[in-house]
């Protein structure tokens, strides 16, 4: 009898006893399910980790010169933390000494920014981001410009009170009103705006869009850092392995310029997209490895449900052996239809959990903002496990099956 | 090769029933020729079950030997066993055992699937048996769509189908009535007529009427063997 053949009835069979066979496949389903939503889920928020909280926070092929990480996703300890604020603060020196010996091509940003309260005739914004730095930045962050303009290297260097500010602070602020020409004050004096940026919507429910930007020698830069001291120098170069070439020439630069001893270690910090995602790489990847034995738990329960079910056919279906025996199968055929079926069984719940896997992807892609993809080898494993699954449940019982004896089995009821 | 389709020498089958050892067949001898139409009766606990399971090669005797068409078949392995019964065996059962799910057609194409025959040919081979039985018509319906009769025929296709050197039934009219009984003897005439080797094992001394020749058992010897005088139509 062919595998065909054998999976053509199997499949008979499971058509014929729907409700018992949809309840023999439950754990073979909810493991692939999981196996499927999981790795789907995981990869997606891995993308949008990379995409969206990484590139958009750093920027893409960029990096950024601070005195520590800016962006944490791992665990930073009190003594990592003591030591970080050791170090020396990055000086207007040390940015431009990296500025005119960088020999890679790159645009620089410096940058400033601490949370401020903004006011419009009396009406108050707290909270807001404001960012000194230089028309650069717009670049570097990808920040497109809806209304108006981005100040000019002039303004930076005269210090102009200007400011190019987010969608949501204008709503919040300039409620139905024409934000550019307005005056908006900051600790007492009048910023005009001059430019409204494009929505860039959330990041983890959190809005992108509430945020200032003015020259950086604009006055209120005092308020948002010292003297002759900037927050991050921002890098971008053309492609990312340019990336990693400048990083090491800017490392390299800072230790000659700080006169850092090799054995001492750096005193300052250099942060590009994928180095942000270390912390979170290290939650992804134990998530991954716990994956398999959770999957593996629900298949072996799974694997233990067919295995009842087959030993239960295997009971009922006593008569059916005898015949088949009697019509002249071998003790081959009858394990072979019994762990074909069993297999069968065993894949049509795979492929159930696949669909079920794929659709609370979708489901949670259509949700949240992650963006949850099946993973076709997910899928190629999944059939696989199915398959596997099944015969290793179905090779007892079929064993029972094939050791029958006809004679006892033709005269069972 | 011999004329002979079945020749049990001294054939032997005991069981062992706890400490007891019960003989079912003791040191049995029996010929049949090509084309025989014989009936085995006897009362029960004579051996004539016994017999047939070894006749149909579903057993193995204790002693002694069996050829079927020319071939020792007694100390065969399982496997072997079933390889001759799927060429040399068709089985009709007094409960029909047709597989309850599949179509007329599917349960005849039974034996040609552990054959290894083709799909076509498969197909093909049994809706000519089917044909041949009368049962054209009825080749899509299941077991449970048809009367008992016609089920009867079904299992009759199917073990004709391999075309057997032996034609084994055990009982065949034992669940019909006597209308049907008789339906079904003449299908087994006509087989005989075509030259058809068939052994039925009956305890109904009208079914074994229809037989040329009459083997009866007790106590698990040959009791009589006896050529039917005036054979039934």
């Amino acid at each position: 009898m062919s595998i065909f053949e054998a999976v053509r009835l199997a499949l008979r069979t499971i058509v014929t006893q729907k409700l018992k066979s949809f309840f023999s496949l439950i754990g073979v389903l909810i493991g692939v399910t999981f196996l499927i939503a999981v790795v789907s889920i995981v990869q997606g928020m891995n993308k949008y980790m990379e995409d969206q909280f990484a590139n958009r926070l750093i920027g893409l092929n960029t990096f950024t010169l601070s005195r520590f990480p800016m962006i944490n996703t791992g665990n930073v300890t009190d003594d990592m933390w003591r030591s970080w604020m050791r170090r020396p603060r990055i000086t207007y020196s040390d940015a431009q000494y990296v500025e005119d010996r960088l020999s890679i091509p790159a645009v620089t940003a410096r940058f400033c920014s601490d949370r401020m309260v903004l006011e419009y005739e009396g009406k108050q914004a707290k909270d807001i981001q404001l960012i000194g730095t230089e028309p650069t930045y717009f670049d570097i962050k990808d920040i497109e410009i809806a209304r108006g303009r981005v100040f000019s290297p002039l303004e930076v260097e005269l210090g102009q009170p200007v400011l190019v500010i987010g969608s949501e602070l204008a709503e919040k602020l300039l409620p139905g009103l024409e934000p550019l020409g307005k005056e908006i004050v900051i600790r007492g004096l009048p910023y005009r705006v001059i430019g409204v940026a494009a929505k860039r919507g959330t990041l983890f429910g959190l809005s992108l869009d509430k945020f200032a930007v003015m020259p950086f020698r604009a006055p209120a830069r005092r308020y948002i850092c010292p003297l002759n001291v900037l927050d991050e120098l921002e890098v971008k170069v053309a492609t990312p392995d340019l990336m990693l070439a400048a990083m090491g020439e800017t490392e390299a630069l800072m230790r000659t310029k700080r006169a850092l001893r090799p054995t001492q270690p750096d005193n300052f910090d250099l942060q590009n997209a994928s180095g942000a995602l270390d912390g979170w790489r290290k939650i992804s990847r134990v998530l991954f490895t716990a994956l398999p034995g959770l999957v593996a738990i629900s298949l072996v329960v799974g694997g233990i449900v067919i295995m009842n079910i087959m030993l239960m056919a295997v009971a009922e279906r006593t008569r059916e052996i005898g015949i088949r025996k009697a019509l002249g199968a071998r003790r081959r055929d009858i394990l072979a239809q019994f762990v074909i079926e069993s297999a069968t069984l065993s894949t049509v719940g795979a492929a159930l959990g696949i669909g079920t896997g794929i659709g609370l992807a979708y489901g949670v892609r259509a949700l949240t903002p992650l963006p949850a993809a099946v993973a076709p080898w997910s899928i190629l494993v999944a059939v696989a496990l199915g398959v596997l699954v099944g015969m290793a449940a179905g090779v007892y019982p079929a064993s029972r099956a094939s050791k029958l004896d006809p004679i006892i089995a033709l005269r069972a009821e | 090769m011999s004329d002979l389709v079945i020749a049990v020498e001294k054939l032997s089958r005991e069981y062992r029933m706890g400490t007891d050892t019960v003989l079912a067949l003791r040191e049995l001898s029996l010929a049949i020729r090509r084309n025989e139409y014989v009936a085995i009766m006897g009362p029960s606990g004579s051996g004539k079950s016994t017999l047939m399971n070894l006749l149909g090669c579903l057993d193995t005797p204790s002693g002694g030997s069996y050829w079927l068409n020319g071939q020792e078949v007694s100390r065969l392995s399982d496997d072997a066993l079933a390889r001759v019964r799927n060429r040399e065996i068709g089985f009709v059962f007094q409960t029909f055992n047709l597989l309850p799910r599949a179509t007329a057609l599917h349960n005849v194409e039974l034996p040609l699937v552990y054959g290894g025959a083709s799909a076509r040919e498969r197909r093909e081979r049994a809706e000519r048996a089917l044909a041949r039985v009368g049962l054209a018509h009825r080749m899509q319906h299941r077991p449970n769509e048809l009367s008992g009769g016609q089920r009867q025929r079904v299992a009759i296709a199917r073990a004709l189908v391999n075309e057997p050197s032996l034609l084994l039934a055990d009982e065949p009219t034992g669940n019909l009535d006597s209308t049907t009984s008789e339906e079904i003897m003449r299908v087994f005439a006509e087989l005989h007529a075509q030259g058809q080797t068939i052994v039925v094992v009956t305890h109904e001394p009208s079914i074994a009427a229809h037989a040329e020749r009459t083997v009866i058992l007790r106590d698990g010897r040959l009791d009589s063997d006896t050529r039917n005088e005036r054979v039934a139509a």
